[in-house]
């Protein structure tokens, strides 16, 4: 580790010397910088789709978590008992962890917004709230409404965020596969990297012979070549994560409820996400460099 | 310095080199003749260790070709100065850079040594060319560029592949005092040629062996040349 530190610190203090001893080829150093940079642009993609969805994730995850609500609309007179069943049915319900019926003062709360705070709420028609605390496991909606069909006609279970439930294992699954984007385009770098290089050793095939003849090691010679690599792939990234990142920030700004399509964006710390990028792709052309080197020198005599 | 104990090399097809026997020590200066296709060239490989024998045992400074790792060998190649028939340089480097090639692959581009370097470049007389590319340069200059990449490290042997081919009479002089000089300093120097002329020029100066490669043997010849 300690070696592998030290030749990534002498990749940028380089030496003049063996920095022109390999000619720039055009060809290798152009795809290269295509490569990386284009790579790089679509990883910010991924990454904000990645971010994006993780954040919808876990927001959704905590609203699932808050409890439903279960409303019973009848007659006054028949009110009070309708609620005593519906709370037994509840009780009984696998799932549920606590079911409470609202008191007069926090139904009038909840209705002040609109109607004022002088509103006799004893006096009018109003249905019954039920608050539902479910267990993480969460308890079967369809065969609650129906045991509630039967017991208490007036009863409307409103599970408004229940819907979201698969839409978050969704955006779960998009994070993942946003980091999996990430690792394949990190990989299809390093094979393209590799065949570059493997170009560039094959051009330069004159030049490592006569280095060997000079009396250079192979570790010299590998070290020559890295570094271009890896200086490229840095420099191609780090231009594409930049023109990636502009692309998103030019998106249509995201309001709060502005849901999934708008929210893809950088927060706090994930902006770190975006410097990472290019020193991973500096790191990819590093390790298929050598690993190209050290297999084409040692094939030589 | 370089051991040959019964060697033979042959490129695939029959042997071109059989029963080679030869001991150079510190200070030797020889000549090594031999009509054009004998195996020269791959004599010369074989004693800077590009070429393994095919049989017998090549030694170099001690150590048995065929142990040595690629990093040996490139360390060994930093003890013997080459002149290279083709000269083997690098087109896209300067003159310069060409001849300091050696210092900077082995880490030794130092302020010191650059120094050194101008001062090579003035005893081959190249001071003025330091910024030509190879190709811009006359086949005498090459030659007198691949001299001072040579002996650049200051190798304890420089061993000279027809590095008269193609200069001119008085050039190939000037070449040749350049290799005496060396000897002079300690040197071991072995150079390659079919140039009898240049060897008889050479006889008068320094005690020289010379070996001639004949009938896939290379023996050493006799006073009568
Ligand atoms: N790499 C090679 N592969 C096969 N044959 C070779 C190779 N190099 C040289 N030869 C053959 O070996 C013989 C000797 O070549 P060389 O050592 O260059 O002779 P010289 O330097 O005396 O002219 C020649 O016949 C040449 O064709
Ligand atoms: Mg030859």
């Amino acid at each position: 580790m300690k070696t592998f530190l030290a030749d990534i610190m002498a990749i940028f203090v380089g030496d003049a010397q063996a920095d022109r001893i390999v000619p720039p080829t055009g060809f290798t150093a152009r795809l290269t910088l295509f490569a990386s940079g284009a790579m790089a642009f679509l990883a910010v993609f991924a990454l904000a789709l990645s971010l994006a969805s993780g954040r919808l994730a876990q927001r959704w995850g905590q609203e699932l978590a808050q409890s439903s609500t279960l409303r019973i609309s009848a007659p006054v007179e028949q009110l009070a008992a309708q609620t005593a069943a519906a709370l037994k049915v509840l009780e009984t319900t696998p799932g549920v962890a606590e079911a409470r019926a609202l008191t007069a003062e926090e139904q009038r709360a909840l209705l002040a917004p609109w109607f004022g705070p002088d509103l006799p709420v004893e006096n009018l028609p109003i249905p019954q709230l039920i608050s539902i605390e479910e267990t993480s496991g969460g308890y079967d909606a369809a065969g609650l409404r129906l045991r509630l069909q039967a017991e208490v006609p007036g009863a409307i279970l409103d599970d408004h965020t229940r819907w979201r439930k698969p839409l978050q294992q969704a955006a779960s699954r998009l994070r993942l596969l946003g980091f999996v984007s990430i690792i394949l385009i990190a990989a299809v770098t390093g094979t393209i990297i590799t065949l570059a290089a493997n170009a560039a050793l094959a051009a330069n095939a004159r030049l490592i012979a006569v280095l060997r003849l000079v009396g250079a090691q192979d570790s010299y010679i590998a070290k020559a070549f890295v570094r271009r690599f890896t200086l490229r792939a840095l420099s191609g990234a780090a231009v594409g994560t930049v023109v990636g990142l502009i692309a998103v920030l030019i998106l249509p700004s995201a309001q709060d409820q502005g849901g999934f399509l708008t929210g893809l964006g950088f927060q706090g710390a994930s902006w770190l996400w975006l410097v990472l990028l290019p020193i991973l792709a500096a790191v990819v052309a590093f390790l298929a460099t050598g690993a190209a080197a050290r297999r084409t020198l040692s094939e030589l005599r | 310095m370089i051991e040959l104990d019964n060697i033979a090399y042959s490129y695939g097809g029959g042997e071109l080199l059989s029963e080679v026997n030869l001991s150079i020590q510190p200070g030797d200066f020889y000549f090594l003749t031999g009509p054009s296709g004998a195996g020269k060239t791959t004599f010369m490989k074989l004693c800077y260790g590009e070429l393994t024998p095919t049989s017998g045992q090549a030694r170099l400074f001690g150590q048995d070709v065929r142990s040595m790792s690629r990093d040996d060998h490139a360390v060994t190649r930093r003890r013997i100065g080459v002149v290279h028939q083709d000269c083997q340089f690098l087109d896209h480097l300067p003159l310069a850079d060409n001849v300091a090639l050696p210092l900077a692959v082995s880490g030794r581009d130092d302020l010191e040594n650059v120094s050194n370097l101008k001062e090579l470049l003035g005893w081959v007389g190249l001071k003025e060319r330091a910024k030509a590319l190879p190709p811009e340069l006359s086949g005498g200059e090459r030659q007198r560029a691949a001299l001072a990449r040579a002996v650049i490290m200051s190798p304890d042997i420089i061993l000279a592949d027809e590095p008269t081919g193609n200069v001119d009479w008085e050039m190939s002089q000037r070449l040749l005092q350049l290799l005496l000089e060396l000897n002079r300093m300690g040197k071991t120097v072995m150079i390659a040629t079919h140039d009898m002329n240049l060897i008889r020029a050479a006889k008068s100066k320094v005690q020289a062996r010379v070996l001639r490669i004949a009938n896939r043997h290379v023996q050493l010849a006799g006073a009568d040349l």
